[in-house]
């Protein structure tokens, strides 16, 4: 990637004898909007410390338009940073918060006015200048955080969970708002957070993070339809991950049915991994069907119902959704389109306690 | 319920009335009568003749004030960077001083200070002739700074500690290098450590009588010595002991109203005490 703004090679680093990332390499390209995405203490926080100069890898290079900024200390990088919980200071009011980075620039009391002035109108705020942030709601000391990272002009904005502290109606809107205003000002954003629904929606690129190694770097298209392996499968949307053998190019049993797929390159007899997400799963009547199964539970998500079914000789049910409800203990028939199997080599982790990221220790905070 | 709440502070009201009201009441009545108990304002009048004295005890709790805080300042600031343990440690290291008897701590600067102390006989096998540094100004602001040290380190340090480090960072990442990380957000947000720091050494400092009579040898008095004098000395008079009293609690009223004033300016305000 010859335009990328930042680029990290061969980063390494671990916190008390714990590696949190290994040879990490990753190219940032100018102008887009990149997602690194992962369970808690995955690295994605300490990638974005390590960027912002907050953290110093114990290996490894970080450039900056193709400068290595490695020595470069945090307040001289072109980059602002959204924090975690905003992070405001409660000393000052909105307006001062947002001036900050230009009075330390010393820039004219008029310049400054105009400038804050146009980052409130940015953020919906505008009459808000004199308010204390501690009187502010959270979704308002968001707008602020934006307000004050983006008036610095910078060249990438970090932005750590951003949204995290929000709830769900405002974290959509802002969602928006944020995407908005990364294509209007054209800057580059790299965005952290573990929600993978928020990395679909707002990214160019999604890095897909685990346990310090990046899984699949790609667009949010690629991620959700090809994902490279169990782990991304697992965490990006719901799927059915079940074992299964390919006969040759673009035949594959699992479920104890042999099936047509669009899948090639594996070996005769390769035993793989099979991917099914649950929309993917089409009811049909039982002679139409591949798979037979035994519907457990149904249960109503909005959009749609959510049904587990048992699979005859399988050790995991099935997910599938539809918006035809099922009876439960009905026998059912389904079946995949060719293009909805996704073929993928096995990945050797285990998927549950990889995403079982209540239990992780936050080696990045 | 609001009503049985209030009864738990009857105890606390009571003590008030009794031994902060009355004897507030009775330090007035006392400072506007004559000892025959009529109104006069000759004791307030007479305060005049103290007026050096006053000075003089304003400018050492002063000078021990703006000691102990470029001294307690970036001690506060160190300690609340330390890791658990060592931090608690100093916290304690600094406490410690406050659990031996005050009279103890005092006299113990005598005899390292006085003619024949411990400083000058080291002086001495150096060949630097004893020095006089009892019974001058310096013992007296030096016994202030070593008393009251604490006082200035402690509630600057829990403010320092109520900093979130990524108020300091965001800082850095907005461009602000050490200085201006001090300048801009640690100094405003630690302001009402300082102010509380700062009333919790001036106000015993400038009272004081026990300091400048055991190291200032009682050469020079201090507004706590002449009211003590007046009230268990060789020279009673309740009226005008009563009537310096006043005025010294008035004068530190000002000191501290304005001290506040400066501290709303910052708008730093009741967040972080």
């Amino acid at each position: 990637m010859s335009d990328a703004i930042i680029s990290l090679r061969n980063i390494s680093i671990s916190f008390d004898g714990e590696s949190v990332l290994e040879n990490f390499n990753l190219d940032i390209e100018n102008g887009s909007f990149v997602t690194l995405l992962g369970p808690s203490g995955c690295g994605k926080t300490t990638t974005l410390r390590i960027i912002g100069g907050f953290v110093e890898p114990d290996e490894g290079d970080v450039f900056f338009n193709g400068q290595r900024i490695n020595d470069l200390p945090p307040h001289k990088r072109q980059l602002n940073t959204i924090f975690q919980r905003y992070a405001l200071f409660p000393h000052l009011n909105v307006f001062e918060n947002i001036a900050f980075g230009m009075r330390i620039q010393k820039k004219s009391e008029e310049e400054i006015r105009e400038k804050v002035a146009e980052m409130l109108r940015l953020v919906s705020l505008t009459g808000f200048e004199k308010r204390r942030v501690g009187t502010l709601s959270g979704g308002q000391q968001q707008r602020v955080a934006i307000a004050r990272a983006i008036a610095n002009d910078p060249k990438v904005l970090l932005l750590d969970e951003p949204l995290g502290a929000l709830d769900l109606k405002l974290r959509k809107d802002m969602q928006v708002e944020l995407k908005q205003i990364q294509s209007r000002l054209g800057i580059t954003f790299v965005y952290v957070t573990h929600d993978q629904e928020e990395a679909l929606s707002m990214s160019d690129v999604i890095v897909v993070m685990n346990h310090g190694v990046i899984q699949q770097i790609g667009s949010p298209t690629d991620i959700y339809n090809e994902p490279k392996n169990g782990f991304v499968a697992d965490f990006i949307g719901e799927s059915n991950i079940v074992d299964g053998i390919m006969h040759a190019d673009c035949d594959v049993e699992f479920c104890g049915a042999r099936v047509p797929c669009v899948d090639t390159g594996f070996a005769a007899g390769e035993e793989v991994d099979v991917v099914v997400r649950p929309e993917d799963v089409i009811v049909v009547p039982k002679d139409q069907a591949q798979f037979c199964g035994k519907v457990l539970s149904t249960t109503f998500k909005g959009v749609h119902y959510e049904m587990r079914v048992d699979i005859p000789g399988q050790d995991e049910d099935w997910l599938i959704q539809s918006t035809i409800a099922q009876t439960e203990g009905d026998e059912i028939g389904m079946r995949v389109d060719p293009e909805n199997i996704h073929i993928m080599k096995k990945y050797t982790g285990d998927y549950a306690s990889d995403i079982d990221f209540d239990d992780t220790p936050e080696a990045e905070e | 319920m609001n009503k049985n709440r209030r009864v738990l502070a009857a105890p606390y009201a009571l003590w008030a009335v009794i031994f902060t009201l009355v004897p507030l009441g009775m330090v007035i009545y006392f400072a506007f009568t004559t000892d025959q108990g009529a109104f006069t304002l000759s004791n307030i009048i007479e305060i005049k003749s103290y007026a050096k004295t006053y000075a003089t005890s304003i400018w050492l709790g002063f000078l021990a004030t703006v000691l102990c805080l470029l001294l307690g300042y970036p001690l506060a600031y160190l300690i609340s960077k330390l890791k658990g343990v060592s931090q608690r440690t100093m916290v304690m290291l600094i406490m410690l001083p406050q659990w031996m008897n005050f009279l103890l701590r005092t006299y113990a600067w005598m005899t390292i200070l006085e003619r024949n102390g411990l400083i000058n006989n080291m002086l001495e096998k150096i060949g630097i002739g004893p020095l006089q540094m009892i019974n001058t100004r310096g013992a007296v602001v030096l016994g202030m700074v070593y008393n009251f040290l604490p006082f200035m380190v402690l509630p600057i340090y829990s403010v320092m500690t109520k900093i979130d480090n990524r108020i300091t960072e965001a800082a850095q990442d907005l461009g602000a290098n050490s200085f201006n990380v001090f300048r801009r957000v640690i100094l405003p947000l630690s302001m009402p450590g300082i102010i509380s720091g700062i009333t919790m050494v001036f106000v015993p400092a400038v009272s004081t009588f026990i300091i400048s009579k055991l190291l200032g040898g009682g050469k020079e008095m201090l507004i706590g010595d002449v009211i003590e004098m007046l009230f268990v000395g060789n020279a009673v008079d309740y009226n005008v002991g009563s009537a310096l009293s006043l005025v010294l609690m008035i004068l530190m009223l000002v000191c501290m109203t304005i001290m506040n004033r400066f501290d709303d300016s910052e708008e730093t305000g009741g967040l972080m005490v």
